[in-house]
């Protein structure tokens, strides 16, 4: 589904990818985990479309086309779709006028009828049990006024809405205390599914308790330093990130 | 400023032929009110951006071009004609004047409580005098500010509204003004809109005169929209004078969408009295060139006064506005929110003064405007002016001039949403605010349907 190839990207001139390689392929949870400063965040925003990264080598390459070509909103119509780490709040439009424009551009991209209103609310009502979300909440301005769980849930409660192929959630469990956690996992564990890939950032390895990845890989310093399988993530919960240091130091000798 | 050019010449003379037509009429304390407000305006002369209260906005091309009073009421305009704009007859009392002046035909004003008026200013100054003078051009004074002067000279029409004590009128009261070209007499053009054969006809140039009496605990919503009809040019120069009784509540709605050629000029001067509560609306959409002021006179205790603004404009669209604030007396409060949107090559220009008089202890007035700037080439320039004699008040104010954030459109495209559409979502999301504020839903539901599909226009 997805296979990003020596990935390099910048930031107003700093350089934060610098080769990433990695394959996703539909079915699997990928979980993609490393210190702050890692890379981890650039990469998700790369790979929704943020235009502040600026790629300078390497290519993307999801379900045969050229990731990197597309526009963000292309992407989402794709079907990738992207849970921020930080949900933005617009004051003065509703959770549910903004999200129907969405459904509505994906839909149509895909060749299908848009939904009135009526059904909009139908299929809204079913994914809101999702992350028990409730109504009130989504009439509301987006993401005013959200305490950073019910932005959380409100991020999950969009995928569901907006059914991507592929969806990234960046450092969903961050600010979380355990049932908001709980609630999001729940969420995300009733969207997997052998058609849908994810791609799981995180700093701890406590979501991944909840959300059992297939594979796990360690960005240090804009690299994929290890992969591996579910335990590699307890390793890092019980040894921090220092001891993959050195290898990236190796990485970086090896290739210079 | 004494600036005897040709361009006055032609208003003072035009002033001549006016007083001298018997048919503008009227008692004769209003001819010496026009006669005085002639030679303010003679003195005074057209204002230019040497003026400090004129320093952003060069009225030069509404002294150039040469407007003239409108002879006739057009033909054509029928009240389907105008169904687009107005508000629905069962939600508000409509009162339709074209070219400034009052059209029975097009208005509907069904039924008002007991002694509630709203008719035309020509009606009120002949049938009902002594209801008119003790207020028409004693509020907004015409001695300092050249266009005042020139409507008040020009007095002829507009709408009086009146509200005997203690009554509510539940309906709002919808002054729609349409201006339009006057045309050569064998137009037989009937739909199809001849831009060439417009052009042969006249620019119109009109003084709507607005009295609006709220008596002692009283209630009304009053609401003023202009409106052009062909994409004309033509020059609105009004005056709306408010008095607020003790206790009353007033909320004033103006709705500004002339064409996209015309120049608009308007005071809305209001005096508040003891414990009354005034708001105004001030819409701005349409106009080439537009200057509103807003004057609200506190001369009472326990006055609350809110002074609400939305500017949107795009192209090379000009729109000024200036405020005064005047606390006269203690214990009121105010509260002022004006947000623009500008566009294209737009220039906008907030002034917004509040004056604490002396004797005005614990005011609380806040003050706050906000601009979202969707071009590199729109400008605004903002300026908020406190003068504060009283020492025990609370004055505040803030100004904003942003961009649209850049992480927020990109949160919308992540989600599918085009760029463009993005844009247009979230400059309605600056907007909204002000919309929300609005009370009367046709208002409020007019408003929105324009905003939406000026942004799917923009877009």
């Amino acid at each position: 589904m997805l296979e990003i190839r020596n990935l390099h990207a910048s930031v107003g001139g700093k350089e934060i990818l610098r080769g990433i390689d990695l394959t996703v392929n539909a079915g699997e949870v990928h979980a993609v985990m490393g210190p702050n400063g890692s890379g981890k965040s650039t990469l998700a925003h790369v790979l929704a479309g943020r235009e502040t990264y600026v790629v300078t080598a390497g290519e993307v390459v999801y379900e045969g086309k050229d990731l990197l070509a597309m526009s963000p909103e292309d992407r989402a119509r794709e079907g990738i779709f992207l849970a921020f780490q930080y949900p933005v709040e617009i004051p003065g439009v509703s959770t549910t006028y903004f999200l129907k424009a969405g459904v509505n551009a994906i839909r149509k991209h895909r060749g299908l009828e848009e939904l009135d209103a009526i059904e909009f609310l139908a299929m809204v009502k079913e994914k809101m049990k999702l992350v028990e979300m409730d109504q009130a909440l989504i009439n509301r301005p987006l993401n005013e006024g959200f305490s950073g769980g019910e932005k959380k849930r409100n991020e999950i409660f969009q995928m569901g809405v907006l059914d991507p192929k592929l969806a990234i959630l960046d450092e969903t469990d961050s600010g979380l205390d355990i049932d908001a956690l709980k609630i999001v996992a729940n969420g995300v564990n009733a969207f997997r599914s052998p058609a849908r890939a994810m791609l799981v950032i995180t700093h701890y390895q406590r979501l991944l308790n909840y959300i059992i990845p297939d594979f796990v890989h360690v960005i240090f310093d804009g690299r994929i330093v290890k992969s591996g399988g579910k335990a590699l993530a307890l390793e890092l919960e019980e040894k921090g990130y220092d001891w993959l240091k050195p290898e990236a130091d190796l990485a970086q000798h090896t290739i210079a | 400023m004494i600036q005897h050019s040709k361009e006055l010449d032609r208003y003072l003379a035009d002033f001549e032929r006016f007083e001298k037509n018997g048919l503008r009429g009227g008692p004769s304390w209003v001819h010496q009110v026009r006669r005085a407000a002639i030679s303010g305006f003679a003195e005074l002369g057209f204002p230019t951006t040497q003026h400090e209260e004129w320093k952003y906005t060069s009225v030069a091309p509404i002294v150039k071009a040469p407007f003239r009073p409108a002879d006739d009421e057009p033909d054509g305009l029928t009240k389907e004609s105008l169904s687009l704009h107005t508000l629905g007859q069962a939600a508000c009392a409509q009162l339709v004047f074209v070219n400034g002046r009052y059209s029975p035909a097009l208005s509907s004003i069904g039924s008002l409580p007991d002694g509630v008026k709203a008719g035309s200013l020509a009606t009120a100054l002949s049938a009902d005098p002594a209801a008119v003078e003790p207020h028409l051009a004693r509020h907004a004074g015409y001695h300092d500010h050249p266009f005042v002067a020139l409507n008040t000279a020009f007095i002829q029409d507009g709408a009086f509204v009146s509200i005997p004590k203690g009554k509510v009128v539940e309906r709002p009261i919808h002054l729609l003004f349409v201006s339009t070209h006057d045309r050569p007499a064998s137009t037989g053009l009937s739909a199809g809109f001849d831009m060439a054969q417009d052009r042969r006809g006249k620019a119109i140039v009109s003084h709507p005169r607005n009295l609006i009496l709220a008596g002692d605990n009283s209630q009304a919503m009053v609401i003023e929209s202009y409106i052009g009809l062909n994409n004309a040019l033509y020059f609105t120069n009004v005056v709306t004078e408010i008095v607020a009784g003790e206790s009353a509540v007033v909320a004033h709605y103006k709705l500004q969408r002339e064409s996209e050629e015309a120049f608009h000029i308007s005071t809305v001067q209001a005096s508040l009295n003891h414990s009354s509560n005034f708001s105004s609306h001030s819409i701005d959409l349409g106009g080439a060139l537009v200057r509103n002021d807003v004057n609200a006179v506190l001369d009472g205790q326990g006055i609350e006064c809110t002074l609400d603004g939305l500017y949107m404009v795009a192209g090379r669209q000009h729109v000024d506005n200036h405020t005064r604030i005047d606390h006269v007396k203690p214990h009121c409060s105010s509260r002022e929110l004006y947000k623009g949107v500008l566009g294209g090559r737009s220039k906008g220009v907030f002034n917004g003064k509040i004056y604490v008089h002396k004797d005005a202890q614990k005011t609380d007035a806040k003050q706050t405007n906000k601009n979202l700037l969707l071009s590199e080439d729109a400008v605004i320039n903002t300026k908020p002016q406190l003068e504060i004699y009283a020492d025990d008040v609370k004055c505040t104010h803030g100004t904003t001039i942003g961009q649209l954030d850049q992480e927020a459109i990109f949160y919308l495209r992540s989600r599918g949403i085009d760029l463009e559409a993005a844009r247009g979502l979230l400059t309605y999301a600056f907007a909204s605010e002000m919309i929300g504020r609005i009370k009367v839903e046709p208002v409020r539901a007019q408003l929105e349907h324009l905003l939406l599909a000026r942004l799917q226009k923009d877009s």
